[in-house]
């Protein structure tokens, strides 16, 4: 049962990088491929009907962390406590943002709107990067599962260091290339030629840039990830653009997955006593509660995965950046 | 300040300000269905505007809602992590189910109906919003369920082993008698605050936008509604209040000692002011017990009894908060529905409201706001000491580690985001406001509102 629901916080987890992931990169991308007002728009309104249920599955994420593992939940949220308010901000500057945009009285309203977009999409992708490091790091966390320390810099640290500022480069890159493959997927005109262009020289690009981290890091994940990202480059140049954003999408789904399983039944390592380290078990929820947690998300996930999909088949029509002459 | 009252404020802080939100989109979905659905069977036209004027306004205040309530999610982890543990397994499958449940479903039900206007057939396109409504209410009682917990504690037992609390019923946890009375009681005033926004726009729009009327006679009727509702689930309330939690009502009224047919007052005042009270005989008891004789107990007999059965300390919460937030509270939410039925009274029969109402009216969802916000502050003050009443103490539930200057950093960047947040949504809200009702050319292929759109 442990098992088995640590399994469903992965999938929940994995939903929300991938879902989110496309639309933090779409919020990045919408400034710098979209050339005027018309443009932009059209960018926005390919993620206006999705943002806000990718976003619920954070929620969900986070919700079922804490139902199935408490003490896992309390850790990493009280041990990365100023990252995690910085993220809830950064959150709440985005989705305002996305919706008031169209809403607003002028013009300059909406530059500025899309100006806080690209800025607080960026600054989450990184920041969730720089997290998803130190999920693989661990935190310096005592025999009582809690993160000592003095000031800021107790749960600042976790956060500035080598490994959490690769993570957030990798997550920068993943998110651009998932953004940039979406748009070429779900727009036509300038738009989209432009975003094909883009994911193109970002797959390769970045293909060159991985194949050389992974021989010096000896690492075959990083290997594949550039092989991963080669092919999407090529398949957004021929013109393959569902196939482009797909393997996308499984890459970083694969990425979530090394990162939450990276250290097996420990979920979080302790950096100071490997006897401190959270394993899944202790962090685990009673018997009663995940027996509960069963009954419920046995029912409910299959139909919240349905209705999610009936709106991305309602709304699967291309979003023109054209302008349509009057 | 020290951290525990720092993390105690931006709780407060956080929380208090998600709430603006969230009776708003619980009572504008209702109220867009209901339009919906009115002009699916009459097929005015009018209907069709106010309905996706409606939407606007649900749209806008629903993704303020959506990310301030992303914030509720991460806080009990973040500031309150011990609890977290203490507590999670009673809250934590609360949250999850809470948002498996009925975020998704309005989440991604608002976007299918608010996009959805050219795209879904019409009677499925009713059935969105009528999803949206629903899964909102459906929200309002899990997550009053789980407060309902921390008020009485039901349906656990310690664990030996661990100490923490073992679920042992989850249907008993949803029909916690507190949250029966609660649920009804935050439903109204929900209505009470959805209802005023719309009177206040519509009033300060009618001379534009004939079709407003309509908006404001039906705004008015629900904070009237609303405001009978409120005070006959908060009646009720009390009554169960007292029973489970005597020292909040004794708080309430400032009563310090036990006392047969106890009154209430109006009023109070107290050093350094001539000590004068307006006092309504026998009400207290009446509120408290339901009968004028009944005996209320006094804060200093519930003190002595608390300090014999949890050990010694003070059991006794900020009265004057109490004493203050429960009066006014009353009093900005009765105040709310006279001047509504007042209104209702003056265009009876299409007549025209007087200047001067009309001109103080856009103001009246301060009223309503504010006896929503006192309602919550009354409530989770006056529990004090206890975060959860008789199990666990508010001091017990803080993040072991967490520093002051961590807290003191969050709570200013979250009251300066909000604070522009805020703005933001006035301005929007009054822009939105401002649009023609019937748009002149038809809205474009790809969206929902007249061009230009995103």
């Amino acid at each position: 049962m442990i098992t088995f629901w640590f399994w469903i916080v992965v999938l929940a987890w994995v939903l929300f990088f991938v879902l989110e992931g496309f639309d933090f990169g779409v919020g990045v991308l919408e400034p710098l491929l979209g050339r005027d007002d018309h443009e932009r728009g059209a960018i926005v309104r390919t993620i206006g009907p999705f943002w806000d249920g990718n976003e619920v599955w954070l929620v969900a994420a986070i919700g079922v962390t804490f139902a199935a593992f408490p003490a896992w939940y309390s850790a990493l949220l009280s041990g990365l406590y100023l990252p995690m308010a910085g993220l809830l901000l950064l959150l709440a500057v985005r989705g305002v943002t996305l919706e008031f945009r169209g809403k607003g009285p002028d013009a300059a309203w909406r530059r500025r709107c899309d100006l806080f977009l690209a800025l607080s999409s960026g600054a989450i992708v990184l920041l969730w990067g720089a997290l998803l490091a130190v999920f693989v790091q661990g935190l310096a966390l005592g025999p009582d599962g809690s993160v000592r320390g003095g000031g800021l810099s107790r749960s600042l640290d976790p956060i500035l260091t080598p490994a959490a500022a690769l993570g957030a480069a990798a997550a920068l890159f993943a998110a651009l290339l998932l953004g940039a493959t979406f748009l070429a997927l779900r727009t036509t005109g300038p738009v989209r030629r432009r975003a094909r262009t883009l994911a193109r020289w970002l797959g390769t690009g970045g293909a060159a840039v991985l194949v050389l981290a992974g021989i010096a890091m000896s690492s075959r994940l990083v290997l594949a990830a550039a092989a991963i990202s080669l092919a999407a480059g090529m398949l957004a140049r021929n013109g393959r653009e569902a196939l482009a954003f797909a393997t996308t999408a499984l890459a970083v789904a694969g990425a979530v997955v090394a990162v939450l399983t990276a250290h097996g039944h420990v979920v979080l390592p302790s950096t100071l006593n490997d006897s401190w380290s959270l394993t899944m078990t202790a962090a685990a929820a009673t018997p009663t509660a995940l027996t509960l947690l069963t009954e419920f998300g046995v029912v409910i996930l299959p139909g919240v995965l349905a209705y999610q999909a009936f709106s991305y088949v309602v709304f699967r029509r291309r979003v023109a950046s054209e302008r349509v002459p009057s | 300040m020290d951290v525990l009252d720092l993390t105690r404020l931006q709780f407060a802080v956080v929380t208090i300000y998600h709430y603006f939100f969230v009776p708003l989109s619980i009572s504008l979905a209702a109220v867009a269905a209901g339009l919906e659905i009115a002009w699916l069977r009459t097929r005015r036209e009018r209907y069709l505007d106010l309905t996706k004027f409606v939407g606007k306004l649900l749209i806008v205040t629903f993704a303020v809602g959506v990310v301030t309530g992303l914030v509720q999610e991460f806080q009990f982890g973040m500031g309150w992590s011990a609890f977290a543990k203490f507590y999670g397994d009673v809250f934590g499958p609360t949250l999850a189910i809470e948002g498996m449940l009925a975020f998704f479903l309005e989440a991604t039900f608002l976007a299918l109906w608010y996009f959805g206007w050219d795209r879904l057939p019409r009677l499925l396109h009713a059935a969105t919003i009528v999803i949206v409504s629903l899964g909102t209410v459906l929200s309002a009682f899990i997550i009053l369920a789980a407060n309902s917990f921390m008020q009485n504690p039901i349906a656990y037992a310690l664990d030996p082993t661990t100490g923490r609390a073992r679920l042992t019923s989850f249907h008993e946890l949803l029909l916690n008698k507190v949250n029966l009375a609660a649920f009804p009681h935050t439903l109204a005033g929900a209505a009470m605050v959805g209802g005023a926004l719309l009177l206040a726009i519509a009033v300060w729009r009618l001379a534009a936008e004939p079709a407003h009327r309509t908006l404001a006679r039906l705004g008015a009727w629900l904070m009237v509604a609303g405001g009978a509702m409120t005070a006959l689930t908060g009646d009720h309330l009390g009554k169960v209040i007292t029973e489970v939690q005597p020292m909040k009502m004794a708080a309430a009224e400032a009563l310090y000692e036990t006392t047969k047919g106890a009154p209430f007052s109006i009023v109070t005042t107290g050093p350094p002011f001539p000590s004068f009270s307006l006092d309504i005989p026998w009400l207290l008891s009446i509120l408290a017990k339901g009968s004028p004789g009944a005996t209320v107990q006094g804060l200093d007999d519930l003190q002595a009894q608390y300090a014999a059965q949890y050990g010694p300390g003070s059991y006794i919460p900020m009265i004057p908060v109490a004493f203050w937030t429960f009066r006014l509270m009353i009093g900005a939410g009765m105040l709310a529905a006279a001047i509504a039925a007042y209104y209702l009274w003056r265009t009876r029969k299409n007549r025209d409201a007087p200047t001067w109402l009309t001109r103080w009216l856009p103001l009246i969802p301060v009223l309503p706001a504010a006896a929503n916000t006192l309602g919550w502050i009354f409530t989770e003050t006056a529990r004090q000491p206890w975060i959860a009443f008789g199990i666990s103490k508010v001091a017990d539930g803080i993040s072991p580690g967490l520093t002051s200057g961590e807290v003191l950093a969050s709570l200013i960047g979250f009251t300066v985001v909000y604070g522009v947040l805020a703005v933001a949504w006035f301005r929007v809200i009054r822009h939105v406001s401002r649009q023609p009702l019937h748009p002149a050319e038809t809205p474009s292929e790809d969206s929902a509102e007249p061009a230009p759109v995103y």
